[in-house]
Order: C-alpha cells, then structure tokens, then sequence
C-alpha cells in the first residue's frame, strides 16, 4: 500500500495563515511579523514596493524558506512542521519559479507530472488536458524558446496546476508581459479562481489587485500597513480627487499653491498633495466641485502653466499606495533588493 | 481589519474537482531517489542536442588537446618517457582523465544554471526528494563524459593510439572512469553551489581546476617538472587517476593493485563530497 499524501479537505475556513512571520537576511529585516489570512476559494492580493517583503512571504509559505519565528499553514497543513505535505498542496507560478527553456511545452508538463509521481501514462493525459485548457495544444511541441512571454507564462502556470493543488502562488504573474497577454494571464487566473482555487497574489500592478483580488494587504518594510477590499481602501482616503499634470519643467509648487488655496481644508486630507515630479503630475484631494474646477483652470491658465491633462476623479490603488507608504508602486524599483532575499 | 478566527462562509462553488488519480501524491520513500533523479536526467538528456553549439564545444575541446599535443609537443613528451612507452598512448589516457575533470563543470554550471532561471525553486516546491535535481543533474553528465569520452578514444585511435587492454582491463578502466565522473561531478556540483552564477563557474571554476590538471602527469612525465613542483604533481589526486587509468589501459606505470587504492579513495572523496554539496543544496534556498 502506497503512502499518499492525502490533502487536507476544503474546508470553508482558512486556505492560507501567516501568523507573525519574522525573517531576517544577514542585517536587513525582510520580515517584521506579518500576519494576513486567505480564505478558501478567494483572491488575495499581496501588494507592495520592491523589497517590501512580499516574495519573502511567498517563499516561506512556499517551503521555500524558513522563517526566523512565527508560523505559516497552507490547506490546514503547518508549512514549517510538514513542508512535503504542503508542498502537495500547493502550485507556485512567478518570477521565482520556472519551466525549462529546452524542452517543449509538453515536455515540460510531463517531466513536472512525473515529479509530482503520476505515472508517465497518466502525466501524458495531464499535460495534454491541459496544454489544451490554456490553449498552448498547437504549440505543445514547440520548444519554448520559441514561445511568445504570454504563451510562457500560461505554460509556467499550468505546470503549478497538474495536480489542481487547492492553493496557487503567484508571484508577480504578469510582471513585464505586453497588455494582451496580461489580459489572457487574467482571464486563465478568473477561471481558476471561479473553480474554487484560492489565490494568493503578489503583484506591483494595483490595476492586477483590483481587478483580480477580493482582498488586498499591503506590506511595506516587512509589515503589513493595510488590509481590505479595494473599495475598503480607497474610501479611507476619503473622496475625490483632482489630478492634473503639466508640461515638464512647470512649476509644480506654484501649481501645487494654487490647487491648495481653491480646495481649502481638503486639500490637506486624505494624505494631502501628492506629486509626482517624474511625470509632473499631482494630485489633490479636492471637494469644491465643478465650480472649484473652473477656479482651478483659470488660476493655473493665469500663472502661465500649461497643463497636458485634468481631471476629477475617485481614488485609485495608486493613491491608497502613496498614501500608506509614502511611494508609488512601481518606483522605488530597484528589483535586486528583493531578488537577494 | 477582518476578525480572522470567524468561521467565514465561502462563496466559491464547490466545482474545483481533480481526477481521482490526481487528488493525492505519494510520500517521499528512498526509492524516489532514484526515480525522481531519473526524470530529470532525462530532461538534461533531451536538452544536450538541442544546445548544439555547447555540445560541440564541450565534445572538441579534449580532441583539440590530443592533437595539439599528439602533433606539437609530442616529440617532447616522448622525450620524458622512459624507452618503450609511446607519447600517443601516455597522452591519450591523460586527455581522457582531463576531459572528465573539465567536464564535471558541467554539473556546476548546470545547477547555477538551474538556480538562475528559478527552476531550482520550482522543484524545491514540489512534493519530491531534493537530492534528485542533483543527482539527476549528475547522472546525466555521466551520460555526456561517456559519449565525450567515446569521441576522444576513437580519435585518438586514429592517431595512433594503441592499448594493450585486455577485456578484463578495459572493463576495469570504464568501472573507474564512470566512478571518476560521479566523484568528481559532486565536485562540480559543489563548485557550482558555491560560486552560484554560470560566468563564475566558467571563469572562476575552470581558472581552478585548469591548473591541477596541469600540475600533474596529465601530458608529460612529472620527473621532468621543476623540482618544487614534483612533489606536488606526483601526489595530488588527479596523477593518482592517471596513474590508474594508464596503467589499466598500457600497463605504464605498473599501478599493480594500486587501482584499488584509487577505488578506495573515490569512495572516500564521495563520503565527504556527497554530503556537503547536498547540505549546500539544502542550505541554498534559505539565503
């Protein structure tokens, strides 16, 4: 009689559970204990700047990594306790994982079939199964250095998926893929979550957060800032808001004077003004209106700047994201501070 | 902030439904070992002739030793050898021991190639046994020594070449090359786990091992280096597997039972070897 790793069953609770992680690299302090949980069959998104801690997160939940102190569960299984178990019950899919570029698409889904010890017959049926779900069955003997970043992808997520583990990682998942694909990667992610999977997402794009994720939590130097819906998050920053940008080498502190004198006490909430000097753009938390908005053209017409774009608008992700950490998402991008964790 | 210890009701349909045959995976037991290490050798198998360019390289680097030596400096080499011992023979045994020095690099570079493009931590989480994506990757390049091996024998017959081998020597003489590749692929592996990136491997790795093959009696005979140098080329390891391997093949220099003793520290070498790059392999994904 075969010992079989039989997964836990899918119960209604808690797909995933970090409880007060702590990892430390040499001096730098990853992880400053994270707590978050994902419940079974929902999106979680896992945002944050480069080097907030985010892929630490997935590499200790992934058994990739140990923590220093807390503990981490996976479908009900201790991760640090039982790290073969988990790993049944999991699929990771991202920047740190990876299929071979020398083999074809399909001999790559039967050598991970094998790995996860189906028996090469029942690894053929697998890949072809799914080689045809993400529509890579034309390109199947392909060898995937011909294979578009789009189609690549698709395939890494497949691998993760030969034995529909209840739990999927994705790390990053569209990172540097052109919009069509990312829409593709999206749709394949929707399906599979409409299937039941929980997902766990990592991602710097808060586009990706809020169109995939039920719940996001931000971390920002190893600790979690802020929890919620997308929703929840953008209604504590209160509500609209006016963006303008201006030719480069504007004046964006004239421009900046100005908006604050028309919004008045709003326009220090909320996180107040924030500007972006590298597009010169800058935002305000505005509430004076249509009228106000008027103001503020003739004002900003009269001082001689010239604006490239205007508009009232509802937060966004971006503003939650500058709000808590005092950053955009997708500067501070020095990828090498969380790729040496 | 949710309360996380509420028992949540799901939403999600209940349709995430896996074959049956998919629904579990069987524990690790020793045996996986070895089928596990044989999946992935095969994939580094597939992969070797569909990196032509490397093939070709790593296949006629040792050929362009043999002839270079065998047409260049084979009248020096003659020269160091004692009456009766031909320069072809005694070169050919050291290219061969050299080739398979230079090609457990291979299994460096494969593994810091592994690491490199994230396929390391694809397998790191999977439920299989970690020491295969070595050992997989070892037994593969022993597949790769073999068929490099071959070409340079069959080269070096054309250009004179010729042992006196009987079947029970050249048996001996494969038993000790294979198990020469698999102890000094451990070395390769623990290279390339150490110095992590393909380009050191190639740069540093090689700048390492490219002059102990030297500093031995891999193309002339050690009698003939300057005396501070003797010592040491007589007795470092790699002369003891040419010794070996020379003698097994043209009875020069009369090893006797000496194979044995180079048998036995193999066996020693993987004791210590085996363990420490599987501790680096264990060890590499927690930094």
């Amino acid at each position: 009689m075969a010992t079989v790793i039989r997964r836990a069953p899918k119960t209604s609770g808690n797909a995933v559970v970090a409880e007060g992680l702590r990892k430390t690299f040499g001096k730098t302090e990853a992880l400053a204990g994270v707590d978050f949980t994902v419940k079974a069959g929902t999106v979680l998104g896992l945002l944050g700047p480069n080097g907030a801690g985010k892929t630490t997160c997935v590499r200790i939940l992934t058994t990739l990594l140990k923590p220093d102190s807390g503990r981490a569960e996976v479908a009900g299984i201790d991760v640090i306790k039982d790290p073969e178990r988990a790993r049944a019950s999991i699929g990771l899919t991202g920047q740190y994982a990876a299929v071979d570029e020398f083999l074809t698409g399909r001999e790559n889904l039967v050598m991970f079939g094998q790995l996860y010890r189906l028996s090469l017959r029942s690894a053929k049926v697998r890949a072809d199964e799914l080689l045809e779900r993400f529509d890579l069955a034309d390109a199947a003997d392909r060898i995937l250095k011909t294979y578009s970043g789009g189609m690549r992808r698709r395939l890494d997520l497949a691998a993760s998926l030969i034995v529909s583990p209840p739990v999927i990682f994705l790390d990053e998942p569209t990172t540097g893929l052109d919009p069509r694909s990312r829409n593709g990667m999206w749709e394949v992610i929707q399906d599979l979550v409409n299937d039941g999977t929980t997902v766990l997402l990592t991602t710097q794009y808060l586009e990706e957060a809020d169109r995939l994720a039920d719940n996001i939590v931000v971390v920002d130097h190893g600790k979690v800032i802020a929890e919620g819906t997308s929703d929840q998050l953008k209604t504590q920053l209160g509500g609209e808001r006016l963006a303008i940008s201006v030719a480069s080498g504007t004046d964006l502190a004239l421009a900046e004077r100005i908006l604050l004198e028309i919004a008045g006490a709003d326009g220090r909430k909320d996180g107040g003004v924030q500007i972006d000097t590298v597009s010169n753009l800058l935002t305000v938390p505005f509430a004076a209106g249509a009228r106000g908005l008027a103001e503020a053209v003739r004002q900003l017409d009269g001082a001689g700047l010239e604006l490239t774009d205007l508009s009232l608008r509802r937060p966004t992700l971006d503003d939650v994201f500058m709000t808590l950490t005092g950053h955009a998402a997708e500067q501070d991008a020095d990828a090498s501070t969380e790729n040496a964790a | 902030m949710s309360t996380q210890t509420l028992p949540a009701p799901t939403t999600a349909p209940e349709s995430h439904v896996a074959a049956p045959d998919l629904d579990f995976v069987r524990r690790s037991k020793p045996v996986h070992v070895v089928t596990d290490s044989l999946v992935l050798a095969k994939r580094h198998l597939m992969r070797i002739p569909r990196q032509l360019d490397w093939l070709i390289g790593v296949t006629v680097m040792p050929v362009m030793f043999l002839l270079l030596f065998r047409y260049i400096f084979g009248d020096t080499v003659q020269a160091t050898l004692p009456p009766g011992v031909d320069a072809v023979n005694y070169l050919v045994a050291g290219i061969i021991v050299q080739g398979l020095v230079f090609g457990s690099m291979n299994t460096g570079l494969g593994l810091a190639m592994d690491a490199k493009e994230g396929l390391m931590d694809r397998f790191a989480s999977l439920p299989m046994t970690r020491s295969a994506v070595v050992l997989g990757r070892i037994l593969a390049d022993m597949g790769l020594a073999v068929f490099t091996t071959t070409i340079t024998i069959l080269v070096g017959l054309l250009v004179g070449f010729r042992p006196s081998a009987n079947i029970l020597e050249w048996l001996a003489v494969i038993g000790l090359m294979l198990l020469m590749a698999f102890t000094l692929a451990w070395l390769g592996a623990i290279i390339g786990l150490w110095l992590k990136t393909v380009e050191a491997v190639n740069s540093i790795g090689f700048t390492l091992i490219f002059p102990l093959t030297f500093l031995s009696s891999t193309f002339i005979n050690p009698d003939f280096l300057p005396g501070w140098l003797q010592g040491f080329a007589k007795n470092q390891p790699f002369t003891l597997l040419l010794d070996a391997t020379r003698g097994l093949l043209n009875g020069y220099p009369d090893v006797g039972n000496e194979a044995w003793m180079v048998v036995a520290y193999l066996v020693l070498a993987m004791a210590v070897l085996i363990p420490v790059a599987l501790w680096m392999y264990e060890r590499r994904s927690q930094q």
